[in-house]
């Protein structure tokens, strides 16, 4: 008899609830600023404390969470908050962009990497019996031996050089995996027939080790690429886009993509406008900063045109949807990153490149051995054997090892700095760089505003006393202006959306806010905000955009190691030239459009990198050499660059150029080692002296040092 | 050399049980968060629902 609690928590296996979980609700949320033990700790045991929470788990190298949770609708919203108060940014992650099938290939290469070393070590040891001089019978049983652990372990674990090469050949073209099959099941072949006719020299072991290094390489070449696709799918999953949707009076959450036409949207202070809509109730401010680039702060109201992207400041707004999908500003903006992406002059990988010379160099070699041999012996077996022999030394671990290892250490130390890299071909890329374009608002500058000039005294104090009523950013700017003051008491405080905040002192009303609100002509190219006491003419406070901490820095790094630095902002041509001055640089282009940002980039030359953030700079970010964009950038932005800067630093700007650099300075370095190596081996190979255990030797002296002068980079 | 014939066999059958090991190792995704399992043994309480999977 059962006497459990609960009689269906025994009745179900313990597996089949962890099923049954799992169709109640999966989330990957994706958390950027882990990187320690105790954050792992401090969110596992935040999330798994939630009631709706069956299980969080942290994924450390992704950089993630995983959480199986129940069928409460508000959980996702719990635990966004959960993670927002425990101070971590998080982002929750689209399920349908994430390819869940990743890893099983990570898997599967690990697997055939494991079941490749063991073998070849087994066979390993046995070749060493052989080199130490056994003959006769036992020579034949240890080869026989070696035969039945290679050819199965061959036929499994180098099916991706097989299928690839295949592949390769099918459209008939050769790539690197072509001379990596014909070595490996030559090897294979070659000693299979020597083991029948108790050969002396079998190459079980080479096809075996040649396997396993390779199998190496490949392994760390999908490490990288599953990180660099992981962090891509992380970006563009990355703002779930949602909206606050008004149906007879109910406010709903709905995604963007879900909106109609003549919909009725709620747009909080503090959200972005989710898309082009017309305003149809309230009064407020917005930050047009990412969308054109300038700082001055849009004042709309109703019946006013509106486009997403925007940033509301002021006060809640609710708006009606005129246009979707391809007739937005938006989508006029991405077929203008549609024709930067196809301006991109194309880029050839290194490893490529070398592949290129090389597979059709290694067939001649090993085919003018074989003809060579042919005619002067006469003897095929020994031709075959020759040729065999050089297919096998010539097998290209330097380029199939050594290119992997250096962009896994390389993208490694990118990713524990804090940058996100989309695509290995771009470190390359950013190797070459000799131009660094950057946007000024928001990437240059926080986005933030400065007071520049203000009143003082008493009216400064009132100012502040009225601007502390309000949290609009430039009342927030002016209360950080003066953090000391000490508040004097004002009456009958009202803040007005879209206009200011009021109140009485002394008997007088005290006003501050918009220009024309408080009666004052506006001072022109300026963020600007006016204090009026009573009757008294109004005074004016002025902003500047606030200049990032490290922006100083960069640039002068980046223009000591000889970059020509340029600044191109859709902002007014004198702020641009007041920012420029402060930072060094001598070139300055402001007022520039979309368009006009993309030709300047082709313009100035084959080698440019882009930096920038905003929606103006996506068209220019796909079409540069190579770009950059701030974390905080519109996730538009962050798609179409190759590297996301996920710590809000410049200086990492010159850190990575200086990493590319030495990255493909390593990987040179490797070719030229590879090269050497060749370049003694082959020779030796060519006039037939070359054995199974010099070409073990060889082998494995040369991948290990590839490997190690790419490991080189993990430090410093 | 006829104890070659034990040998060999033994040891290779040693060395499975080390690539058994392996395998299961990835089957149950222990491969998966390299970073996170290094920075976990850090933690001081042995909670049972932290374990792989």
């Amino acid at each position: 008899m059962n006497t459990a609690v609960c009689p269906a928590c025994v009745a179900i296996p313990n597996e089949k609830i962890e099923q049954i979980r799992t169709d109640i609700g999966a989330l990957e949320i994706s958390v950027p600023t882990i990187h320690c033990a105790a954050c792992i700790q401090k969110i596992e045991r935040g999330l798994n404390a939630l009631d709706c929470v069956f299980k969080a788990r942290v994924n450390l190298s992704l950089k993630r969470v995983s959480i199986r949770h129940n069928d409460n609708p508000n959980c996702e919203d719990i635990i966004m908050d959960t993670l927002a108060n425990l101070g971590f940014e998080a982002h929750l992650l689209d399920d349908h962009k994430l390819n869940q099938n990743g890893d099983d290939i990570g898997r599967g290469l690990l697997m055939r990497l494991g079941i490749a070393g063991f073998a070849a070590m087994n066979v390993m040891l046995l070749s060493v019996s052989v080199w130490a001089g056994a003959d006769g019978l036992t020579r034949d049983f240890l080869h026989w031996v070696s035969a039945a652990i290679a050819l199965p372990t061959v036929a499994y674990t180098a099916q991706p050089f097989f299928k690839n090469a295949y592949s390769a050949l099918r459209v008939k073209r050769l790539n690197m995996d072509v001379p990596i099959s014909l070595a490996i099941l030559m090897a294979a072949g070659l000693s299979i027939y020597e083991t029948f006719h108790s050969g002396a020299h079998a190459y079980f072991d080479a096809a075996l080790s040649l396997t396993f290094f390779l199998l190496a390489g490949r392994y760390l070449d999908h490490q990288t690429r599953a990180r660099a696709q992981s962090a891509a799918t992380a970006l563009s999953a990355l703002e779930v886009a949602r909206a606050q949707r008004i149906k007879d009076g109910q406010i709903t959450t709905v995604n963007v993509s879900d909106l109609a036409i003549n919909d009725r949207v709620l747009v909080r202070k503090g959200a972005r406008i989710p898309v082009d809509a017309v305003i149809v109730k309230g009064q407020s401010d917005l930050d047009v900063s990412l969308i054109s680039g300038e700082t001055m702060l849009a004042t709309v109201g109703v019946d006013d045109q509106v486009y997403a992207g925007t940033l509301n400041v002021g006060a809640p707004l609710e708006i009606l949807v005129t246009q979707t999908g391809s007739g937005t500003k938006l989508a006029e903006i991405m077929d203008l990153v549609q024709q930067g992406e196809n301006l991109k002059t194309k880029y050839t990988r290194l490893a490529d490149r070398a592949a290129g010379i090389y597979a059709p160099l290694v067939h001649l070699l090993a085919l003018a051995a074989f003809v060579f041999w042919q005619f002067y012996s006469g003897d095929t077996r020994l031709a075959v054997g020759i040729a065999t022999a050089v297919l096998i030394i010539t097998c290209p671990c330097a380029l199939g090892l050594a290119v992997p290892a250096v962009m896994t250490a390389a993208s490694g130390r990118l990713f524990r700095s804090g940058v996100l890299i989309k695509d290995g071909a771009a470190l390359e890329r950013l190797a070459g760089v000799d131009t660094v374009v950057f946007d000024k608002t928001g990437t240059l500058t926080t986005g933030e505003f400065s007071v520049i000039s203000a009143p003082k005294g008493e009216d400064l104090q009132i100012a502040v006393s009225l601007a502390a009523q309000s949290d609009h950013p430039i009342a927030q700017a002016i209360t950080k202006y003066c953090p000391n003051q000490t508040m004097l008491s004002l009456d009958h405080i009202k803040d007005i959306a879209g206009k200011g905040v009021s109140g009485m002192y002394r008997g007088q009303v005290v006003k501050l806010g918009h220009a024309d609100w408080v009666g004052a002509d506006t001072v022109p190219d300026h963020v600007q905000t006016w204090l009026r006491i009573g009757q008294n003419p109004p005074v004016p406070f002025l902003f500047d955009d606030m200049l990032k901490d490290s922006a100083k820095s960069a640039v002068t790094a980046l223009q000591k190691s000889g970059m020509r630095v340029v600044l191109l902002s859709g902002d007014t041509q004198s702020a641009t030239d007041r920012l420029a001055q402060k930072l060094g640089i001598d070139d300055a282009r402001g007022g520039v459009h979309p368009r006009e940002k993309l030709e300047t980039i082709q313009s100035l030359g084959e080698h440019v990198l882009m930096v920038g953030d905003g929606l103006n700079d996506t068209a220019a970010l796909a079409g540069a050499h190579v770009s950059m964009a701030p974390a905080r950038a519109i996730d538009a932005a962050r798609t179409a660059s190759d590297f996301v800067l996920i710590k809000d630093d410049l200086t990492l700007i010159p850190n990575c150029i200086a990493l590319a650099q030495s990255a493909k300075r390593r990987m040179l370095e490797n070719f030229a080692i590879a090269a050497a190596y060749n370049a003694v081996a082959i020779p030796i190979a060519l006039i037939g002296l070359a054995t199974p255990l010099l070409a073990a030797l060889a082998m494995s002296a040369s991948s290990i040092c590839v490997s190690l002068n790419a490991l080189r980079l993990t430090k410093g | 050399m006829s104890v070659l014939i034990y040998l060999i066999p033994i040891s290779l059958f040693l060395g499975g049980i080390g690539l058994l090991a392996f395998f299961w190792a990835i089957k149950t995704k222990q491969f998966d968060d390299p970073d996170g399992n290094a920075a976990r043994i850090l933690f001081d309480d042995d909670a049972p629902d932290n374990e792989a999977g």
